[in-house]
Protein backbone atom coordinates (compact mmCIF):
# COMPACT_ATOMS: atom_id res chain seq x y z
CA UNK A 1 0.00 0.00 0.00
CA UNK A 2 1.59 3.51 -1.04
CA UNK A 3 1.27 5.74 1.71
CA UNK A 4 3.78 8.77 1.33
CA UNK A 5 5.13 9.80 5.00
CA UNK A 6 5.03 13.41 3.91
CA UNK A 7 1.27 13.55 3.74
CA UNK A 8 -1.68 14.09 6.40
CA UNK A 9 -4.91 11.60 6.40
CA UNK A 10 -8.40 11.32 7.30
CA UNK A 11 -9.61 7.56 7.81
CA UNK A 12 -12.58 8.44 5.43
CA UNK A 13 -9.36 7.62 2.76
CA UNK A 14 -8.24 11.44 1.92
CA UNK A 15 -4.56 12.61 2.00
CA UNK A 16 -4.18 16.32 2.93
CA UNK A 17 -0.91 17.77 2.13
CA UNK A 18 -0.02 21.53 3.52
CA UNK A 19 1.23 24.59 1.02
CA UNK A 20 3.40 26.98 1.52
CA UNK A 21 0.60 29.52 0.97
CA UNK A 22 -1.54 28.54 4.10
CA UNK A 23 -3.97 26.09 1.81
CA UNK A 24 -4.21 22.05 1.80
CA UNK A 25 -4.43 20.26 -0.94
CA UNK A 26 -6.71 17.20 -0.65
CA UNK A 27 -6.93 13.94 -2.65
CA UNK A 28 -8.01 10.08 -2.25
CA UNK A 29 -5.76 7.81 -0.81
CA UNK A 30 -4.16 4.92 -3.09
CA UNK A 31 -6.07 2.38 -1.32
CA UNK A 32 -9.38 4.04 -1.95
CA UNK A 33 -8.50 3.91 -5.75
CA UNK A 34 -7.61 0.66 -5.57
CA UNK A 35 -11.02 -0.13 -3.86
CA UNK A 36 -13.11 1.72 -5.55
CA UNK A 37 -11.43 0.49 -9.28
CA UNK A 38 -11.54 2.15 -12.55
CA UNK A 39 -13.10 5.55 -12.02
CA UNK A 40 -15.14 7.04 -14.40
CA UNK A 41 -16.68 10.35 -13.19
CA UNK A 42 -15.35 12.75 -10.39
CA UNK A 43 -17.77 15.93 -9.19
CA UNK A 44 -15.97 18.54 -7.99
CA UNK A 45 -17.12 21.08 -5.31
CA UNK A 46 -17.69 24.77 -6.50
CA UNK A 47 -14.66 27.37 -5.47
CA UNK A 48 -16.15 29.26 -2.76
CA UNK A 49 -17.95 26.79 -0.80
CA UNK A 50 -17.91 26.62 2.56
CA UNK A 51 -17.62 23.53 4.15
CA UNK A 52 -17.50 21.60 7.80
CA UNK A 53 -15.12 19.19 8.53
CA UNK A 54 -16.45 15.60 7.76
CA UNK A 55 -18.66 17.05 5.17
CA UNK A 56 -19.45 15.74 1.81
CA UNK A 57 -17.31 17.87 -0.60
CA UNK A 58 -16.92 15.87 -3.95
CA UNK A 59 -18.13 12.14 -5.53
CA UNK A 60 -15.92 10.10 -7.11
CA UNK A 61 -17.76 6.90 -8.90
CA UNK A 62 -16.01 3.94 -10.73
CA UNK A 63 -17.73 1.85 -12.99
CA UNK A 64 -18.94 -0.26 -9.77
CA UNK A 65 -19.95 2.48 -7.22
CA UNK A 66 -20.17 5.87 -6.40
CA UNK A 67 -18.30 7.27 -3.33
CA UNK A 68 -18.38 10.52 -1.00
CA UNK A 69 -15.07 12.20 -0.29
CA UNK A 70 -15.54 14.58 2.72
CA UNK A 71 -13.59 17.59 3.80
CA UNK A 72 -10.99 16.47 6.06
CA UNK A 73 -11.34 19.59 7.82
CA UNK A 74 -13.66 23.17 8.49
CA UNK A 75 -12.59 25.39 4.91
CA UNK A 76 -13.29 27.31 1.99
CA UNK A 77 -12.51 25.70 -1.49
CA UNK A 78 -10.30 27.79 -3.20
CA UNK A 79 -9.40 25.87 -6.30
CA UNK A 80 -10.78 22.33 -8.23
CA UNK A 81 -8.87 20.37 -10.35
CA UNK A 82 -10.79 19.99 -13.27
CA UNK A 83 -7.64 18.78 -14.87
CA UNK A 84 -8.84 15.20 -12.97
CA UNK A 85 -12.68 15.53 -13.62
CA UNK A 86 -11.86 15.36 -16.95
CA UNK A 87 -9.62 12.34 -16.87
CA UNK A 88 -11.03 10.67 -13.77
CA UNK A 89 -8.47 7.50 -14.34
CA UNK A 90 -5.54 9.74 -13.48
CA UNK A 91 -6.23 9.41 -10.10
CA UNK A 92 -6.19 5.44 -10.54
CA UNK A 93 -3.23 6.00 -12.10
CA UNK A 94 -0.99 7.78 -9.61
CA UNK A 95 -3.67 9.23 -6.47
CA UNK A 96 -1.27 11.54 -4.89
CA UNK A 97 -0.54 13.43 -8.26
CA UNK A 98 -4.40 14.16 -9.07
CA UNK A 99 -5.58 16.06 -6.48
CA UNK A 100 -9.32 17.32 -6.35
CA UNK A 101 -9.46 20.34 -4.21
CA UNK A 102 -7.81 23.12 -2.50
CA UNK A 103 -8.99 23.98 1.10
CA UNK A 104 -8.53 27.31 3.22
CA UNK A 105 -8.69 25.93 6.31
CA UNK A 106 -10.90 27.71 9.21
CA UNK A 107 -8.43 27.12 11.35
CA UNK A 108 -4.71 26.51 10.64
CA UNK A 109 -4.14 23.78 13.31
CA UNK A 110 -6.82 21.60 12.31
CA UNK A 111 -4.26 19.66 9.85
CA UNK A 112 -2.23 18.89 13.10
CA UNK A 113 -4.88 16.69 14.47
CA UNK A 114 -5.30 14.73 10.93
CA UNK A 115 -3.78 11.18 10.59
CA UNK A 116 -0.14 10.41 9.54
CA UNK A 117 0.85 7.95 7.55
CA UNK A 118 1.70 5.16 10.19
CA UNK A 119 -1.55 6.06 11.93
CA UNK A 120 -3.52 6.01 8.38
CA UNK A 121 -1.79 2.39 7.44
CA UNK A 122 -3.12 1.32 10.56
CA UNK A 123 -6.82 2.09 9.92
CA UNK A 124 -6.63 0.50 6.39
CA UNK A 125 -5.23 -2.71 7.84
CA UNK A 126 -7.64 -2.95 11.09
CA UNK A 127 -10.47 -2.60 8.53
CA UNK B 1 -20.55 -20.29 3.96
CA UNK B 2 -18.36 -18.98 0.99
CA UNK B 3 -18.59 -21.44 -2.20
CA UNK B 4 -16.02 -21.61 -4.51
CA UNK B 5 -15.60 -22.83 -8.08
CA UNK B 6 -12.77 -25.35 -9.19
CA UNK B 7 -11.49 -22.20 -10.92
CA UNK B 8 -11.11 -20.21 -7.63
CA UNK B 9 -7.11 -20.72 -6.63
CA UNK B 10 -6.62 -19.87 -10.36
CA UNK B 11 -7.70 -16.43 -10.50
CA UNK B 12 -5.84 -16.03 -7.27
CA UNK B 13 -2.94 -16.71 -9.74
CA UNK B 14 -4.13 -14.53 -12.29
CA UNK B 15 -4.35 -11.82 -9.54
CA UNK B 16 -7.95 -11.04 -8.99
CA UNK B 17 -9.63 -9.01 -7.06
CA UNK B 18 -12.47 -11.49 -5.25
CA UNK B 19 -15.92 -10.75 -4.42
CA UNK B 20 -18.69 -12.38 -2.64
CA UNK B 21 -21.25 -12.63 -5.61
CA UNK B 22 -24.76 -14.39 -4.61
CA UNK B 23 -23.15 -16.36 -1.72
CA UNK B 24 -20.00 -17.74 -4.13
CA UNK B 25 -16.35 -16.22 -4.29
CA UNK B 26 -15.67 -14.78 -7.23
CA UNK B 27 -13.47 -12.77 -9.44
CA UNK B 28 -14.46 -9.35 -9.85
CA UNK B 29 -11.37 -8.12 -12.25
CA UNK B 30 -7.72 -8.71 -13.00
CA UNK B 31 -6.66 -5.51 -12.53
CA UNK B 32 -8.73 -3.61 -14.60
CA UNK B 33 -12.55 -3.80 -15.43
CA UNK B 34 -13.03 -1.59 -18.61
CA UNK B 35 -9.83 -2.89 -20.05
CA UNK B 36 -11.21 -6.13 -19.40
CA UNK B 37 -14.03 -5.08 -21.28
CA UNK B 38 -12.57 -3.58 -23.98
CA UNK B 39 -10.66 -7.12 -24.50
CA UNK B 40 -14.28 -8.73 -25.23
CA UNK B 41 -14.96 -5.74 -27.64
CA UNK B 42 -11.95 -5.93 -29.29
CA UNK B 43 -10.38 -9.42 -29.43
CA UNK B 44 -11.44 -12.18 -26.62
CA UNK B 45 -11.83 -12.71 -23.21
CA UNK B 46 -12.73 -15.35 -20.81
CA UNK B 47 -15.01 -15.67 -17.64
CA UNK B 48 -15.33 -18.24 -15.09
CA UNK B 49 -19.38 -19.22 -15.35
CA UNK B 50 -18.88 -22.06 -13.13
CA UNK B 51 -20.94 -20.67 -10.25
CA UNK B 52 -24.18 -21.29 -12.77
CA UNK B 53 -25.53 -24.61 -12.34
CA UNK B 54 -26.34 -27.01 -15.26
CA UNK B 55 -29.02 -29.38 -14.13
CA UNK B 56 -30.10 -32.00 -16.49
CA UNK B 57 -33.06 -33.23 -17.06
CA UNK B 58 -34.11 -36.67 -18.21
CA UNK B 59 -37.06 -39.00 -18.48
CA UNK B 60 -40.27 -39.64 -20.66
CA UNK B 61 -41.95 -36.76 -19.33
CA UNK B 62 -39.34 -34.35 -19.71
CA UNK B 63 -40.33 -32.16 -22.55
CA UNK B 64 -44.12 -32.04 -21.25
CA UNK B 65 -42.52 -30.98 -17.74
CA UNK B 66 -40.78 -28.61 -19.39
CA UNK B 67 -43.27 -27.28 -21.62
CA UNK B 68 -45.76 -26.52 -18.74
CA UNK B 69 -42.83 -25.35 -16.23
CA UNK B 70 -41.45 -22.59 -18.65
CA UNK B 71 -42.79 -19.51 -19.91
CA UNK B 72 -40.72 -19.75 -23.34
CA UNK B 73 -42.29 -22.67 -25.51
CA UNK B 74 -39.36 -25.86 -25.90
CA UNK B 75 -41.81 -27.01 -28.92
CA UNK B 76 -39.17 -24.84 -30.55
CA UNK B 77 -36.68 -26.94 -29.78
CA UNK B 78 -36.21 -29.69 -32.55
CA UNK B 79 -33.03 -30.04 -33.22
CA UNK B 80 -30.27 -31.91 -31.09
CA UNK B 81 -28.23 -28.84 -29.25
CA UNK B 82 -30.83 -26.64 -29.86
CA UNK B 83 -30.97 -23.88 -27.33
CA UNK B 84 -33.52 -21.61 -26.02
CA UNK B 85 -33.58 -18.90 -23.48
CA UNK B 86 -36.66 -18.75 -20.85
CA UNK B 87 -38.14 -17.06 -17.65
CA UNK B 88 -39.54 -19.88 -14.92
CA UNK B 89 -42.36 -18.28 -13.57
CA UNK B 90 -44.53 -18.44 -10.28
CA UNK B 91 -48.31 -18.11 -10.38
CA UNK B 92 -48.25 -14.79 -10.23
CA UNK B 93 -46.48 -14.21 -13.15
CA UNK B 94 -43.04 -13.27 -11.47
CA UNK B 95 -40.31 -14.22 -12.63
CA UNK B 96 -38.24 -17.40 -10.00
CA UNK B 97 -35.53 -17.21 -12.55
CA UNK B 98 -33.88 -16.85 -16.07
CA UNK B 99 -32.15 -19.97 -17.64
CA UNK B 100 -31.03 -21.71 -20.86
CA UNK B 101 -32.70 -25.07 -22.22
CA UNK B 102 -30.71 -27.38 -24.10
CA UNK B 103 -32.42 -30.09 -26.22
CA UNK B 104 -29.83 -32.76 -26.02
CA UNK B 105 -32.16 -36.04 -27.52
CA UNK B 106 -35.38 -37.12 -27.22
CA UNK B 107 -36.31 -37.08 -23.26
CA UNK B 108 -33.14 -35.29 -22.63
CA UNK B 109 -32.58 -31.72 -21.65
CA UNK B 110 -30.16 -29.47 -20.10
CA UNK B 111 -30.87 -26.05 -18.60
CA UNK B 112 -28.54 -23.39 -17.13
CA UNK B 113 -29.49 -21.69 -14.24
CA UNK B 114 -28.32 -18.79 -12.28
CA UNK B 115 -25.52 -19.14 -9.05
CA UNK B 116 -27.71 -17.46 -6.25
CA UNK B 117 -31.06 -19.20 -7.49
CA UNK B 118 -29.96 -22.52 -7.81
CA UNK B 119 -31.40 -23.94 -4.62
CA UNK B 120 -34.02 -22.12 -4.87
CA UNK B 121 -34.67 -22.90 -8.39
CA UNK B 122 -34.21 -26.93 -7.79
CA UNK B 123 -36.62 -26.73 -4.77
CA UNK B 124 -39.54 -25.33 -7.68
CA UNK B 125 -38.98 -27.59 -9.95
CA UNK B 126 -38.95 -30.36 -7.89
CA UNK B 127 -41.91 -29.64 -6.16
CA UNK B 128 -43.50 -28.98 -9.30
CA UNK B 129 -42.82 -32.64 -10.41
CA UNK B 130 -44.07 -33.93 -7.27
CA UNK B 131 -47.22 -31.80 -8.03
CA UNK B 132 -47.54 -32.98 -11.31
CA UNK B 133 -46.82 -36.56 -10.57
CA UNK B 134 -44.26 -36.63 -13.83
CA UNK B 135 -41.12 -38.94 -14.17
CA UNK B 136 -37.80 -36.53 -14.60
CA UNK B 137 -34.77 -36.83 -12.87
CA UNK B 138 -33.22 -33.92 -11.60
CA UNK B 139 -29.39 -33.96 -11.80
CA UNK B 140 -27.18 -30.94 -11.04
CA UNK B 141 -23.67 -31.01 -12.34
CA UNK B 142 -21.45 -29.50 -9.50
CA UNK B 143 -19.22 -31.88 -11.42
CA UNK B 144 -18.50 -29.70 -14.34
CA UNK B 145 -17.03 -26.13 -14.54
CA UNK B 146 -18.08 -23.81 -17.68
CA UNK B 147 -15.70 -21.09 -18.95
CA UNK B 148 -17.18 -18.52 -21.57
CA UNK B 149 -14.95 -17.34 -23.98
CA UNK B 150 -16.30 -13.83 -25.89
CA UNK B 151 -15.19 -11.52 -28.29
CA UNK B 152 -14.49 -10.99 -31.94
CA UNK B 153 -11.55 -13.87 -32.06
CA UNK B 154 -13.55 -16.29 -29.49
CA UNK B 155 -13.92 -19.05 -31.49
CA UNK B 156 -10.33 -18.72 -33.33
CA UNK B 157 -8.51 -19.08 -30.09
CA UNK B 158 -11.08 -21.84 -28.84
CA UNK B 159 -9.97 -23.57 -32.18
CA UNK B 160 -6.20 -23.11 -31.29
CA UNK B 161 -6.61 -24.40 -27.96
CA UNK B 162 -8.85 -27.31 -28.63
CA UNK B 163 -9.05 -28.23 -32.14
CA UNK B 164 -10.51 -31.20 -31.71
CA UNK B 165 -13.84 -29.29 -31.19
CA UNK B 166 -13.69 -27.49 -34.58
CA UNK B 167 -15.28 -29.70 -36.47
CA UNK B 168 -18.42 -29.73 -34.67
CA UNK B 169 -18.14 -26.69 -33.07
CA UNK B 170 -17.09 -24.41 -36.48
CA UNK B 171 -20.80 -25.47 -37.90
CA UNK B 172 -22.28 -24.26 -34.95
CA UNK B 173 -25.14 -21.53 -35.39
CA UNK B 174 -25.75 -19.02 -32.77
CA UNK B 175 -27.70 -20.20 -29.81
CA UNK B 176 -26.57 -24.26 -30.51
CA UNK B 177 -24.51 -26.52 -28.47
CA UNK B 178 -22.47 -29.69 -29.52
CA UNK B 179 -21.02 -32.61 -27.40
CA UNK B 180 -17.52 -33.24 -28.62
CA UNK B 181 -16.16 -36.00 -25.84
CA UNK B 182 -16.26 -34.82 -22.64
CA UNK B 183 -16.48 -30.85 -23.66
CA UNK B 184 -20.08 -29.30 -23.66
CA UNK B 185 -20.01 -26.46 -26.53
CA UNK B 186 -22.58 -23.51 -26.68
CA UNK B 187 -22.65 -20.63 -29.11
CA UNK B 188 -23.92 -18.43 -26.64
CA UNK B 189 -23.04 -16.16 -24.05
CA UNK B 190 -23.72 -12.82 -22.35
CA UNK B 191 -21.61 -9.73 -23.78
CA UNK B 192 -23.29 -9.24 -27.23
CA UNK B 193 -19.96 -10.84 -28.62
CA UNK B 194 -20.08 -14.23 -30.50
CA UNK B 195 -18.20 -17.10 -28.89
CA UNK B 196 -18.51 -20.32 -26.63
CA UNK B 197 -19.21 -21.57 -23.16
CA UNK B 198 -17.87 -24.50 -22.42
CA UNK B 199 -18.85 -26.80 -19.80
CA UNK B 200 -16.01 -29.77 -18.93
CA UNK B 201 -15.38 -31.66 -16.31
CA UNK B 202 -14.28 -29.54 -13.36
CA UNK B 203 -10.77 -31.22 -13.28
CA UNK B 204 -9.49 -30.09 -16.66
CA UNK B 205 -11.00 -26.48 -16.11
CA UNK B 206 -7.82 -25.14 -14.61
CA UNK B 207 -5.67 -26.39 -18.17
CA UNK B 208 -8.66 -25.15 -20.18
CA UNK B 209 -7.93 -21.59 -18.49
CA UNK B 210 -4.21 -21.66 -18.77
CA UNK B 211 -4.24 -22.90 -22.18
CA UNK B 212 -6.76 -19.73 -23.37
CA UNK B 213 -4.45 -17.66 -21.28
CA UNK B 214 -1.42 -18.43 -22.97
CA UNK B 215 -2.99 -18.31 -26.35
CA UNK B 216 -4.11 -14.45 -25.62
CA UNK B 217 -7.61 -14.56 -23.99
CA UNK B 218 -7.86 -12.15 -21.19
CA UNK B 219 -9.02 -13.29 -17.93
CA UNK B 220 -12.28 -11.49 -17.53
CA UNK B 221 -14.13 -10.88 -13.62
CA UNK B 222 -17.75 -10.33 -13.04
CA UNK B 223 -17.39 -6.52 -13.30
CA UNK B 224 -17.01 -6.35 -17.18
CA UNK B 225 -19.29 -9.09 -17.44
CA UNK B 226 -22.00 -7.08 -15.82
CA UNK B 227 -21.19 -3.64 -18.02
CA UNK B 228 -20.89 -6.13 -21.47
CA UNK B 229 -24.45 -7.48 -20.25
CA UNK B 230 -25.41 -4.14 -19.74
CA UNK B 231 -24.29 -2.33 -23.09
CA UNK B 232 -26.36 -5.56 -24.94
CA UNK B 233 -29.51 -4.92 -23.32
CA UNK B 234 -29.05 -8.11 -21.56
CA UNK B 235 -31.53 -8.77 -18.44
CA UNK B 236 -29.65 -9.64 -14.89
CA UNK B 237 -31.21 -11.92 -12.68
CA UNK B 238 -32.48 -10.03 -9.40
CA UNK B 239 -31.82 -6.69 -10.66
CA UNK B 240 -33.82 -6.11 -13.79
CA UNK B 241 -36.41 -8.78 -13.07
CA UNK B 242 -37.15 -10.67 -10.08
CA UNK B 243 -39.99 -12.89 -8.23
CA UNK B 244 -42.38 -9.15 -7.47
CA UNK B 245 -41.52 -8.57 -11.51
CA UNK B 246 -43.75 -9.91 -14.63
CA UNK B 247 -41.55 -10.57 -17.57
CA UNK B 248 -43.38 -8.77 -19.81
CA UNK B 249 -42.63 -5.73 -18.04
CA UNK B 250 -38.80 -6.28 -17.81
CA UNK B 251 -38.52 -6.71 -21.64
CA UNK B 252 -39.02 -10.27 -21.91
CA UNK B 253 -42.24 -10.45 -23.75
CA UNK B 254 -40.14 -11.95 -26.84
CA UNK B 255 -39.66 -14.68 -24.39
CA UNK B 256 -42.88 -15.49 -23.65
CA UNK B 257 -45.05 -17.87 -25.34
CA UNK B 258 -48.59 -16.72 -24.72
CA UNK B 259 -49.89 -17.92 -28.66
CA UNK B 260 -49.67 -21.78 -28.11
CA UNK B 261 -52.52 -23.51 -26.40
CA UNK B 262 -50.54 -25.04 -23.97
CA UNK B 263 -50.67 -23.99 -20.64
CA UNK B 264 -47.72 -22.66 -18.48
CA UNK B 265 -47.12 -22.11 -14.52
CA UNK B 266 -47.68 -17.85 -14.47
CA UNK B 267 -49.53 -18.08 -17.66
CA UNK B 268 -53.20 -17.12 -16.41
CA UNK B 269 -52.06 -13.74 -14.04
CA UNK B 270 -49.71 -12.81 -17.22
CA UNK B 271 -53.34 -12.54 -19.57
CA UNK B 272 -55.17 -11.19 -16.27
CA UNK B 273 -52.67 -7.84 -15.91
CA UNK B 274 -51.12 -7.69 -19.41
CA UNK B 275 -47.38 -5.26 -19.83
CA UNK B 276 -47.69 -2.66 -17.17
CA UNK B 277 -44.41 -1.16 -17.10
CA UNK B 278 -42.36 -0.88 -20.02
CA UNK B 279 -38.20 -1.91 -20.58
CA UNK B 280 -35.89 0.75 -22.19
CA UNK B 281 -33.06 2.06 -22.21
CA UNK B 282 -31.62 5.47 -21.00
CA UNK B 283 -28.44 8.02 -22.02
CA UNK B 284 -27.44 10.34 -20.20
CA UNK B 285 -26.67 13.52 -21.74
CA UNK B 286 -25.32 15.59 -18.56
CA UNK B 287 -22.45 14.36 -16.59
CA UNK B 288 -22.78 11.44 -13.90
CA UNK B 289 -23.13 7.74 -13.78
CA UNK B 290 -26.85 6.12 -13.92
CA UNK B 291 -27.27 3.40 -11.03
CA UNK B 292 -30.04 0.72 -10.50
CA UNK B 293 -32.91 2.10 -8.03
CA UNK B 294 -32.60 6.06 -9.47
CA UNK B 295 -35.81 7.81 -10.40
CA UNK B 296 -36.78 8.50 -13.80
CA UNK B 297 -39.13 11.18 -14.22
CA UNK B 298 -41.17 10.92 -17.57
CA UNK B 299 -44.40 13.37 -19.29
CA UNK B 300 -46.15 9.97 -18.28
CA UNK B 301 -44.95 9.50 -14.50
CA UNK B 302 -42.01 8.15 -12.55
CA UNK B 303 -39.75 4.99 -13.81
CA UNK B 304 -36.68 3.47 -12.00
CA UNK B 305 -34.08 1.97 -13.35
CA UNK B 306 -32.63 -1.40 -12.98
CA UNK B 307 -29.43 -1.34 -13.85
CA UNK B 308 -27.17 1.19 -14.74
CA UNK B 309 -23.11 1.95 -14.86
CA UNK B 310 -20.97 3.50 -17.41
CA UNK B 311 -20.35 2.09 -20.61
CA UNK B 312 -16.72 1.88 -21.71
CA UNK B 313 -17.82 1.38 -25.59
CA UNK B 314 -19.86 4.41 -25.54
CA UNK B 315 -17.67 6.26 -22.84
CA UNK B 316 -20.64 7.52 -21.27
CA UNK B 317 -23.06 6.89 -19.01
CA UNK B 318 -26.22 3.73 -19.92
CA UNK B 319 -29.11 2.32 -17.78
CA UNK B 320 -32.06 -0.06 -18.29
CA UNK B 321 -35.20 1.17 -16.98
CA UNK B 322 -38.75 0.10 -16.12
CA UNK B 323 -40.66 3.07 -17.64
CA UNK B 324 -44.34 3.89 -17.37
CA UNK B 325 -46.79 3.12 -20.61
CA UNK B 326 -46.40 5.56 -23.00
CA UNK B 327 -42.67 6.90 -22.93
CA UNK B 328 -41.46 6.77 -26.52
CA UNK B 329 -38.13 5.61 -27.67
CA UNK B 330 -36.64 9.60 -28.99
CA UNK B 331 -38.22 10.83 -25.30
CA UNK B 332 -36.58 13.13 -22.99
CA UNK B 333 -36.85 12.28 -19.10
CA UNK B 334 -34.88 13.32 -16.08
CA UNK B 335 -33.28 11.55 -13.87
CA UNK B 336 -32.77 11.90 -10.01
CA UNK B 337 -29.33 11.72 -8.88
CA UNK B 338 -27.95 12.87 -4.81
CA UNK B 339 -30.08 16.48 -5.48
CA UNK B 340 -29.94 17.04 -8.81
CA UNK B 341 -32.16 16.24 -12.23
CA UNK B 342 -30.17 15.07 -14.85
CA UNK B 343 -31.11 15.25 -18.28
CA UNK B 344 -31.21 11.39 -20.53
CA UNK B 345 -32.78 10.19 -23.85
CA UNK B 346 -34.85 7.05 -23.94
CA UNK B 347 -33.37 4.73 -26.20
CA UNK B 348 -34.11 0.79 -27.39
CA UNK B 349 -32.28 -1.16 -24.84
CA UNK B 350 -29.59 -2.39 -27.30
CA UNK B 351 -26.97 -0.46 -26.91
CA UNK B 352 -23.78 -2.32 -28.53
CA UNK B 353 -23.99 -5.15 -30.53
CA UNK B 354 -20.25 -7.31 -32.19
CA UNK B 355 -18.29 -4.17 -30.97
CA UNK B 356 -20.50 -1.91 -32.81
CA UNK B 357 -22.79 1.29 -31.05
CA UNK B 358 -26.96 0.75 -31.75
CA UNK B 359 -27.52 4.26 -31.19
CA UNK B 360 -28.79 6.34 -33.88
Amino acid sequence: MNVPANLKYAKSHEWVRSEADGTVTVGITDHAQDLLGDLVFIELPEVGKVLAAEQEAAVVESVKAAADVYAPLAGTVVEVNQAAADAPESVNQDAYAAWLFKLKPANAGDVDALLDAAAYTATVDAA
Amino acid sequence: MTQKTVLNETHRRFGAKMVDFGGWDMPLHYGSQIEEHHAVRRDCGMFDVSHMCAVDLSGPDAKTFLLRLLANNVDKLQAPGKALYSAMLNEAGGVVDDLIVYYLSPGEYRVVINAGTAAKDLEWMAARLADWKMDVGLRPRRDLAMIAVQGPQACARVWQVLPETRGASEALKPFFAAVVGDCFIARTGYTGESGFEIALPAEHADALWQALADAGVAPCGLGARDTLRLEAGMNLYGQDMDESVSPLDAGLAWTVDLAAARDFVGKAALLEHGQRKQFLGLLLEDRGVLRAHQKVVTAQGEGEITSGSFSPTLQRSIALARLPLGVAVGDSVSVEIRDKRLAARVVKPVFVRNGASQLA
